[in-house]
């Protein structure tokens, strides 16, 4: 998947810049490419959760690296979203074990929810459905990802809306900061 | 109840907090090793243990340790691999999150007997909010002394990085983990050079799983010896088995390695039976890369023993009938389960988590994909399961890491055992679109035997 140039500049406050020279110091001298992801991870939650050409240029300025080694590494992992996604990004398991137990149904029940397909986001930005790879929790299917936090047992039609509808209110949400 | 070494304290209120976890005897390890021993006594103390490695490999940890080159001067690295990834794998974060001190404490004293100042724990970056648990935890045993310069007084000093990653399962492997650390894509490196001389930064490293570091503290508090009474051969010891799919009781539990593959999953200690009432029909029993077993081969080996969940029990027959421990990943199928959609399932999961460098891998995982995504969906010929045999056959063994193998084994082992469930997919697609494809050859036949042509 290729990067998207918007020509809107990075953002990155007072905060996440020191952030990111305090995470650069934490590695050996000369090693602060090791600071890359935790970095591209920064830079994510600063731009509103998705990674634009834009926002890497500036984290290999800030690394003082090649862009092609920011780009090579940011399309290569999947939590780095090159593409814009909705307000709050719903990943749901989809691998076997929780596959077994509810994770398709989950997936498919909030696609059909939203009208939306997997990948999509819906019309108002609010949401965005993506199926991921086994995130740990398989004998707490089916299950989700939304921010920092798992969403565990979602086994009914009931507990899905309920959640939706909570992250609904939440008119004052920033993406979290966990990168310490 | 069998013995607890990892789990004994881990649901104390508090616990994850060095005040509450010290009164529990929590940090003697490390007073012991670097007050009392040297580095190479405590190599000695987990060689004597037996402790294998709980990442999924099984190597001796002691053995590891003795190979990381000390003799060239070069900094030396203790890495954690908390990427935990392996599909129905989820022990290494039940660890972290409940008493992520265990961690820290065995890696202060296994980064000492390796000599090193300087470990990082590299934890999946889904993992945030343990991320964040583990670097509080780093920075309460430094203020309490066990982290940073002189600790304890002894002279020896060890800095821990918490180090996240961003969604890869390949950076599991270890030298791709290496490389990720580094900041670059998880591109498995050629062994030799192995990591114990040439990993990060080029220098001596070793890695190893949370829980392997984690059963440390204990061997150096009681002995080496004193583990290998627990456990059976050279399975010694407890290990975590995290188990789900269609059971009463998903978790993770701490076993002794000799405890009978029948008690663990029919009795209300552990998975306590099949849910629904339904029956047992097959198994993964070490995580998604190990082959998977019907239950008769499960519960009994093919020459009629009871196996129980130790190394070898669980490898009798080798590929043909028997199976891995792997990392604990256990994952058991209920009579409903469609064994030729879960391979299909596990196949798409190898090709997204490939990192395409070399072709017989790459190419293979996709072209599996497709082929299964045929068969689960009514489209597929006869030939197709003798194609699938093919493919698979040309990954294992021909590629830089074992994740073609890891691709290989499951869709080998899925058509060894229940090529008849892939052949009657085959012969009635018209069924594809029903939810119980997968129902048991005895169920199904009975169900459909009047009607197979006409449903
Ligand atoms: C594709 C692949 C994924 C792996 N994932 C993990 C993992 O998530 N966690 C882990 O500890 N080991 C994993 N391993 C095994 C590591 O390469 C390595 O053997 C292990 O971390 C060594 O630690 P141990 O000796 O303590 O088990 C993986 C191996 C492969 C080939
Ligand atoms: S076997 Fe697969 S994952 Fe491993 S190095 Fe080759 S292409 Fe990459
Ligand atoms: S399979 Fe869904 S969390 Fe593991």
């Amino acid at each position: 998947m290729l990067a998207v140039k918007t020509n809107k500049p990075a953002q990155f406050s007072e905060e996440a810049l020191a952030k990111a020279k305090e995470i650069i110091a934490r590695y050996p001298e000369g090693k602060h490419k090791s600071a890359l992801i935790p970095i591209l991870h920064i830079a994510q939650q600063e731009n509103d959760n998705w990674l634009s050409v834009e926002t890497l240029d500036y984290v290999a300025q800030l690394l003082n690296l090649k862009t092609i080694e920011v780009y090579e590494v940011a399309t290569f992992y999947s939590m780095f979203n090159l593409n814009p996604v909705g307000r709050f990004l719903l990943e749901v398991c989809h691998t076997g074990p929780c596959a077994i137990r509810g994770g398709e149904w989950l997936k498919n029940y909030l696609c059909e929810k939203l009208n939306i397909k997997p990948g999509e986001t819906t019309t108002d930005k609010m949401f965005t459905v993506k199926g991921v790879e086994c995130l740990g929790a398989c004998g707490y299917a089916p299950m989700m990802q939304v921010g920092k936090y798992y969403y565990e047992h979602l086994d009914t039609p009931e507990k899905v809306d309920a959640l939706l509808e909570q992250l609904r209110s939440r008119v004052d949400f920033k993406h979290e900061n966990w990168v310490v | 109840m069998g013995k607890k070494i990892l789990t004994e304290n881990i649901n104390i209120p508090g616990i994850n907090t060095i005040e509450v976890y010290k009164q529990h005897g929590g940090y003697a390890s490390v007073e012991k090793a670097l007050k009392q021993m040297t580095p190479n006594e405590v190599v000695e103390e987990v060689k004597k243990s037996g402790l294998r490695g709980r990442g999924g490999a099984g190597f001796p940890t002691g053995m590891k340790w003795s190979f990381i080159d000390k003799k060239s001067g070069r900094p030396r690295y203790l890495i954690c691999n908390a990427d935990e990834s392996e599909p129905g794998t989820f022990k290494d974060r039940y660890l972290m999150e409940k008493i992520p001190h265990l961690l820290i404490e065995g890696m202060i004293v296994s980064s000492y007997a390796l000599e090193s100042n300087l470990s990082f724990v590299y934890i999946r970056g889904e993992y945030k909010w343990i991320y964040e648990m583990l670097w509080k935890a780093v920075n309460e045993a430094k203020a309490n002394g066990y982290l940073g310069h002189n600790i304890l007084g002894t002279g020896y000093h060890l800095d821990i990085i918490i180090h996240c990653g961003a969604g890869a399962y390949i950076c599991g492997e270890e030298t791709a983990l290496i490389e990720s650390l580094e900041g670059k894509r998880g591109n498995p490196r050629i062994k030799p050079p192995f990591p114990a001389v040439n990993g990060l930064y080029n220098n001596p490293t070793v890695v190893n799983n949370v829980e392997s570091l984690s059963a440390v503290p204990w061997i150096i508090n009681n002995g080496g010896e004193a583990y290998t009474k627990y456990g059976v051969g050279r399975s010694t010891g407890t290990k975590l088995i995290s188990a789900c799919g269609n059971i009463r009781k998903p978790g993770v539990y701490e076993i002794d390695l000799s405890l009978p593959v029948k008690e663990f999953l029919f009795s209300e200690e552990y998975c306590g039976g099949i849910a629904n009432n339904k029956q047992f029909k097959a198994i993964v029993a070490g995580g998604s890369s190990v082959p998977i077993l019907p239950a008769e081969l499960f519960l009994k080996t093919a020459d009629g023993k009871d196996r129980i969940m130790s190394y070898e029990s669980l490898n009798e027959g080798g590929f043909v009938s028997g199976t891995m421990l792997g990392s604990g990943g256990f994952i058991v199928y209920d009579e409903d389960a469609c064994i030729v959609r879960n391979t299909w399932n596990f196949s798409h999961f190898y090709r997204h988590e490939s990192c395409g460098q070399c072709s017989p891998c790459r190419e293979g995982t996709a072209w599996m994909e497709k082929v299964l995504y045929k068969i689960e969906h009514g489209t597929a010929q006869a030939k197709d399961i003798d194609l699938l045999w093919s493919i698979q056959r040309n990954i294992d063994g021909n590629t830089i890491c074992p994740l073609g193998d890891a691709a290989a084994w499951p869709v080998a082992s899925a058509i060894r055992h229940f090529r008849e469930e892939f052949e009657w997919h085959i012969e009635y697609p018209e069924l594809a679109q029903r939810q119980n494809y997968g129902l048991l050859k005895s169920t199904r036949e009975k169900l459909y035997n009047t009607e197979t042509t006409t449903v």
